[in-house]
This record gives C-alpha cells, structure tokens and sequence, in this order.
C-alpha cells in the first residue's frame, strides 16, 4: 500500500472530510492510489450501508426531496452520505453542479456528506466510479447513502442499477414525460414518489400509478405509491418507514445480496470498457479505415487483445 | 490547457447578504465551457459553508463573488475558515464590484487573484486554470 492510501485510509476512519472528498477524487481520476486503498475498505460496513437511488425528470423535487430526507435521517441519528450527478458537456466536457444549492441547510453538519459528480461524458466509467464512491463513503462511516441523477440518460439508468432500493420521484403535470418513461425506469423504479402532492392533479397520477405498479404490490403489503411535499417536509417520514420496510425485505429475501452482485457485475464491465478504451482509442488512430465499423471492430479486437495489460 | 480526462473542479460562491448573482453565474457558465467541473452552492452563504463544501467536494479552487462591498471582511473570512477546516491549500479567487485600493489589502489577506468589472472573462479562465494547476502540481508533490 503506498503511503497516500494508507494516510486517506486513515483519515476514512476518523470520518475526515478532506480524506473522503480526495479518496473520491483518486477514484474518479483513476490515480494509483485508488486501488489498494478500495481494496482495504472494511467490507462489512459496504454490506451493511443502504443506498438508496433518487431520480426522476428535471424539476420534479429531486434534489429539495433528498434534502428533506435528509433532514429526517439526521433527526434519527443517522450518518448520510449524498451522491449528486449532473450531465457533463458533451462539447466541452465541463458540467454546472448545482443539487448543492437545495443542499446547504446540511453545509456544516459533519454527518452529512455531499459529493457532486459529473458524468464526465464517458460510456462507462460513471458507473465505476459512483460505485466506488458509495463504498468509501460506507467505509467512512455513512449508514445511507442518496444516490440523486436525472433519470433520463443511458448512463444514469446505469447509475440507479448502483442502488438497493430505487425511488422513482414524478410530480403532476409532467404528462407527457411519463409516457416517455413508462418503458423504462418505472420498471426499475421499488417506489414512485409523488412529489408536489398539493398540485391539482396527484391523486390522478397517484391512481395510475398505482395501476402500474399492481404487481410490485403483490410482493409485499408495503405501499409502493407514496405522496409528498418535499419543501413542507409532508409525507417524508412514512416514506422512510415504508423503504425501511422494504430495505428489511430485501435483505430477508436476499434480493439485497442479488441486486448487489448484479450491480458489481455492471461496474466490473464498466472498468473492462474505461481500461480498454484508451487502448482502442489509440488502435484506431493509428489506424485510420473507411470499413464498415463493425468489421473494423472484430479486426481491431482481434490485432490488439493481446497486447492489452491493464 | 484543461487535462481532458481530469477535468479541473472549482466551487463558486456568493459568500454574505447580496443576491445578485449574474456575475456568479456568468463565470459559472464560462468556466463549464471551458470544460471545468463548477460546484454552485447559490447566493447568500456563509464563509463557514462554502469552506466546508470545498472540501467536502475536493475542489481545486474556490471563486467568490461579491457585490455588496462586503469583500473585504467576507473573502479573507472564506480563506480562514479553508484553514482551519484543513484546506490552507486551496487558493481562493475572488471577484465583484472592488475598489482598486482593496485589491492589494485582499491579495495581502490570502486571496489568490481579484477581478472587477473591467477584467475580461479570458484572464479570469486564465487565472482559474493556473491556479487549478499550481493546486494539481503542489497536490502532486506530496
């Protein structure tokens, strides 16, 4: 172990800010250091820690949602670690974070540890790294950690696979995006979050959604359809009651242990394709054809895999 | 300039009572355009706050914006509280309606860099990405 991951390591433990925030970065920018110190986390506190995925179309109340839930864990006590991804740039590759502005009321509590995150544009890699995240942010001491992402993207479908229990936030009047999303994310969704609840039209969209989700009910008797106030603080300790409910019958079940694997299984694929893509990236610079790609693929695959050390 | 796959992240704050962030949102924008990662924390914080969300979030730079003449009590503020919460390394940039007789009194205070309102948004991308730098090598070193 070098002595960089031995003193981040260290300062994992005694919950120090600085040490998480630069572990995180290590992981992020694939430093040296990254590796033997995720190799020494204490594993038991990465199987214990419940995360939670929060996503949903912009401007539902994701972020003011997270904040209130926050809020509630903080009254139990509970450490809470908050991952916050925004889109980067696909031209310039930069990114605006701003979950943080509905954030601040948790600024200076030491038990409240917030990482903003960019997607950094990148096929995989997003993935690997949030993933990596979570685990520091367990091994320095958070009992539940907030993943918060725009559910709309490829990548941020990736990101939400990361979580135990996923939350599904919507909020009335978004007609059309719901369409949109039917195919999709509400079927990873364990819950759907109603937000905005005092708007016309939720009880509406509480019923629908109700309809959808029939089979997920069967499961067990906990509701899957909640409504909420985030910015009142309205409806946010039964939906808590009901994830904490949910979160036992996973482990019961073993759909916990299930879910985990698979999520390893993506982050795995996710750093065989961020280790490979350099490589490629390369081969097919120096190698300029005008083939057809798929082709050129197979050849590329076939001329460079043995050269590959990672 | 920018390393492509480590993008620079910086944290831009409006530490104090003033609410007029055009300014804050201006180099916000200009600096994701040149391919930083910017944590916004929003207007009306304190200097204890944004200290600890730099380091929570492991910037290399903070940038501050003021307008309210407040700068100089609120800025030197923000580079005391990096210290005492373990971020001494962390250079603070700082921005807003400055009189020329402050700048010195700022700089002397621990401020990296200051701009006012004739200083082109070019030299202040410059200054960002130096400093972000100089934070990256000094960070390297150790």
């Amino acid at each position: 172990m070098t002595p960089r991951s031995e003193t981040l390591l260290a300062g994992l433990k005694r919950h120090d800010p600085r040490a998480i925030g630069r572990a995180i970065s290590a992981v992020e920018n694939n430093e040296e250091a990254a590796a033997d110190l995720l190799a020494a986390l204490d594993q038991d506190l990465i199987d214990k820690v419940l995360v939670l995925g929060i996503t949903g179309p912009p401007g539902a109340g994701k972020s003011t949602l997270t904040s209130s839930l926050i809020k509630t864990l903080r009254t139990q006590n509970q450490r809470v670690g908050i991952i916050a991804v925004d889109p980067s740039s696909p031209i310039s590759g930069g990114a605006i974070l701003g979950d943080r502005i509905r954030m601040m009321d948790h600024a200076l509590d030491p038990d409240v540890v917030v990482r903003s995150m960019a997607t950094r544009g990148r096929l995989g890699g997003l993935c690997a790294s949030a993933g990596a995240a979570v685990r520091i942010m367990a091994a320095a001491g958070c009992e539940i950690i907030l993943i918060e992402t725009v559910g709309v993207g490829q990548s941020e479908m990736d990101i939400i696979r990361l979580a135990d229990i996923t939350l599904m936030v919507l909020a009335p009047g978004f007609g059309d995006d719901i369409q949109a999303m039917k195919a999709g994310l509400l079927e990873v969704a364990d819950f759907l979050v109603v937000n905005k609840s005092d708007l016309p039209g939720s009880d509406a969209l509480c019923m629908d959604m109700e309809q959808i989700f029939l089979k997920k009910q069967e499961e067990t008797t906990i509701a899957r359809v909640l409504q909420t106030v985030a910015s009142e603080n309205k409806g946010i300790a039964d939906l808590l009651e009901a994830v904490n409910k949910f979160a036992e019958f996973l482990v019961t079940s073993g759909i916990k242990e299930t879910r985990r694997s698979t999520a390893l299984d993506a982050e795995t694929l996710d750093w065989i394709l961020e280790i490979l893509r350099p490589r490629f990236m390369e081969a097919m610079k120096n190698n300029p054809e005008k083939k057809d790609p798929r082709i050129r693929a197979k050849e590329l695959i076939h001329k460079n895999f043995r050269n590959i050390t990672p | 300039m920018n390393s492509q796959n480590n993008p620079y992240r910086v944290l831009i704050g409006k530490p104090g009572l003033d609410g007029h962030d055009r300014g804050a949102k201006f180099i916000a924008r200009a600096l994701r355009d040149e391919g930083f990662e910017v944590i916004y924390t929003g207007i009306r914080r304190t200097a204890a706050e944004i200290a600890a969300t730099a380091i929570q979030e492991d910037v290399d730079v903070v940038g501050l914006s003021s307008l309210s003449g407040a700068h100089l009590r609120l800025f030197p503020e923000v580079v005391n509280e990096l210290e005492t919460r373990g971020g001494a390394d962390i250079p603070v940039l700082g921005g807003g309606v400055i009189p020329e007789e402050d700048i010195d009194l700022l700089l002397k205070d621990g401020l990296s860099a200051i701009f006012t309102p004739g200083t082109p948004a070019s030299t202040i991308i410059r200054s960002f990405t130096e400093a972000c730098q100089q934070h990256r090598d000094h960070d390297a070193q150790k």
